[in-house]
């Protein structure tokens, strides 16, 4: 297990590495993107060009300047966007970093609740007209874009039927930290958090399905209804808990990334202060601190995930686990 | 005088078939037989002949929606066919218990071994955990696992394909069931393994006094411990009979086919071993009359109508399907067996 975690930190610093100078190099082989413009404010003098330069390092080689910033990005933590130079980059991440985490959470919560209620019931009640319906409902579930679906729920919710005795109780967008006030960081959520979930309930229940009827050709379920087993016990103690093996790893991966910025789309959508939002006004202004921030902030996670699939993997399949 | 009881299983004229794209597959088309307490069963036939399938048929296992199933498994006098659902599920696994062909994939691979074999006790019994666990360990021990308690707590994959078919046994005995159905239990077995198992069928079936029925595609398995042999051929029993009657004195020209194909050291080597010419018929449209007629050296235009089977040639309790003549029979009848006449 020692040897398993320091390997999977030597992973992490390599993946960092290699994505910090990608990241680097793409930012300073995009044209146009001098920061020395947006630093030096409007119409400078060549001497406040050069002194602007010279502060922010910019007048160095190009791996001075990685050091540099990495340097102050995790030794002094001091690094400030280009953009707007009263924001740390740093702590506006561990800012953003809760309500991510609450928009994410939430919404798996939901997604692997509904997709396994799904995935099952399509299963138990194949061969009826339930079965295909269920599927079609998951395709759309899938097929529906998350902004588009985000827009329409916030027209429904905001606009049209706000005044309805519906969607009365929907706040305006934006969030409140659970610490703040609960019953309003669920209400703020909510919306956020099917809308989100939407995509994953449909493709999940299709592989569960896809999965459960694969599983259930094996012998061993065979071997289970020989023995005499009631059909649920067969299908929840054999059936589901070898599919979990898929699910499982599969979900980890997209946590993973969603709580890495990737559920960015929802978060603008909703207005919804988190780190998907902090990369998507980064990116507009190529404001490349805060970029970079984000991206480290995100392979820090999606490593992490990864850890932790293998180690569930290993503890859902015995013939995987190292013996 | 009371009569007798009714037989441990009987089958009466099963039928099962399967709807497909292509038609109907008869896949065993008026199998009948009984099965006596105690008693060990052989049902040979090449792969689909319709063997496992009304094997599979007896505990209800085959839950293809498009399978159609007629006739009657009399399970002590009452019809397996009629029961309900939960009464089935306690006849199976509890009063009839089956293992299957391939070890390596009939034990779930993400639960320790003995937790399987306590699952198929807590399923029929009413004791506690750790009771089953005991008896799972005892039933590993009885059937030859070394180490039972450390080993019960392995994972299947940790087991051999030899040792797995033991915990299946093992499982399927957890209950003391009347029958034993072994379907093909040593085809995916080494042979030192497979007279291993064999050898522990025949001993295990006194100790818990089962009766089995033991399902293979060779004759040769089923020599040593069956009472009685029966031999299915295009989803049809074509010969039943006792062990010796259908060892030494087979009727069938498909019987003689099997025999023919088991190498042998009793007899002078041939140059190579010979095998049954053409294939298996098919079971959507299969042949008019006799079903073996279109591979049968000896078919004569008797075979055009199909034979019942019932006692001919053979002894008292010895039936088949064919037309020949026993006298005639005789004359070819070991020459057919060396393989001559099927070249002839």
């Amino acid at each position: 297990m020692a040897l398993f975690i320091v390997r999977r930190l030597i992973g992490l610093v390599v993946v960092l590495f290699a994505i910090t100078v990608l990241t680097f190099l793409i930012f300073f082989a995009t044209p146009g993107v001098d920061p020395t413009r947006s630093l030096a404010g409007r119409n400078p003098t060549p001497e406040t060009v050069a002194a602007v330069r010279h502060q922010f390092g910019l007048d160095r080689s190009k791996p001075e300047q990685y050091v540099l910033m990495m340097k102050r990005l995790f030794i002094s933590r001091d690094l400030v966007s280009y953009g707007n130079q009263a924001l740390k980059v740093v702590p506006a991440i561990t800012a953003a970093t809760p309500v991510t985490f609450s928009l994410v959470i939430g919404a798996a919560v939901i997604w692997i609740l509904l997709s396994i209620l799904t995935g099952v019931l399509a299963v138990v009640l194949k061969g009826s007209i339930w079965d295909p319906l269920l599927m079609i409902v998951a395709l759309i579930g899938i097929s529906m874009p998350v902004f588009w679906l985000g827009e329409v729920a916030n027209l429904i919710t905001q606009d049209r039927l706000h005044d309805t005795f519906l969607f009365s109780w929907v706040p305006p967008l934006g969030y409140t930290p659970l610490t703040e006030n609960p019953w309003q960081w669920f209400l703020h959520l909510i919306i956020p958090w099917l809308t989100l979930a939407a995509l994953y309930v449909g493709f999940y229940a299709r592989v569960l399905r896809a999965n459960l009827l694969d599983v259930a050709n094996e012998d061993f379920v065979r071997t289970a209804r020989a023995k005499g087993l009631s059909e649920r016990r067969i299908l929840t103690r054999h059936m589901l808990r070898t599919s979990m093996i898929t699910f499982v790893s599969l979900f980890g991966l997209d946590f993973a990334v969603l709580v890495g910025g990737g559920a960015l789309l929802t978060e603008v959508v909703f207005g919804l202060p988190g780190v998907g939002l902090l990369t998507y006004r980064s990116l507009q202004s190529l404001d490349l601190p805060v970029i970079m921030a984000t991206v480290i902030y995100g392979a820090f996670f999606i490593t992490i995930a990864n850890a932790v699939v293998d180690i569930l993997y290993a503890r859902l399949d015995p013939r995987i686990r190292p013996t | 005088m009371a009569p007798p009881p009714p037989p441990l299983l009987e089958v009466r004229d099963l039928k099962v078939s399967f709807n497909t794209e292509d038609g109907v597959v008869r896949a065993v088309d008026g199998v009948s037989f009984t099965l006596g307490q105690g008693e060990v069963l052989g049902i040979v036939g090449e792969s689909g002949s319709g063997k496992s399938v009304t094997m599979m048929s007896v505990l209800r296992l085959i839950n293809d929606p498009n399978a159609v199933f007629e006739g009657e498994v009399l399970y002590k006098g009452r019809n397996v066919m009629d029961l309900p659902e939960d009464r089935m599920r306690e006849v199976r696994g509890g009063e009839i218990a089956m293992i299957f062909q391939d070890p390596m994939t009939s034990l779930n691979p993400v639960y320790r071994v003995a937790d399987q074999i306590a699952e198929a006790i807590l399923t029929h019994r009413a004791i506690g955990k750790a009771a089953a666990r005991t008896r799972a360990v005892d039933l590993l021990r009885q059937v030859g696992i070394s180490q039972p308690e450390r080993r019960a707590d392995d994972f299947p994959h940790q087991f051999s394909g030899g040792m797995r078919q033991r915990a299946m046994i093992a499982m399927a005995l957890a209950n003391d069931p009347d029958i034993l159905i072994a379907d093909e239990p040593t085809t995916a077995l080494d042979v030192t393994i497979q007279a291993q198992i064999l050898d522990l069928i025949a001993r295990l079936k006194d100790e818990f006094a089962s009766a089995v029925i033991l399902i293979t595609h060779d004759l040769g398995v089923v020599a040593g411990i069956a009472d009685r042999i029966g031999v299915m051929y295009a989803g049809r029993l074509v010969e039943f009979g006792g062990k010796r009657d259908l060892f030494y004195d087979p009727q069938h020209p498909y019987t003689w086919g099997l025999l023919g194909s088991i190498p042998r050291l009793d007899r002078p080597k041939q140059d190579r071993l010979h095998s049954i010419a053409g294939m298996p018929p098919s079971l959507i449209d299969p042949p008019a009359g006799c079903r073996f007629r279109p591979r049968c050296p000896h078919a004569f235009d008797r075979c055009e109508t199909e034979p019942a089977l019932e006692v001919r040639g053979g002894g008292a309790r010895h039936l088949d399907r064919c037309w020949l003549d026993p006298e005639s029979k005789r004359a070819v009848r070991d020459r057919t067996i060396r393989g001559e006449s099927a070249a002839a």
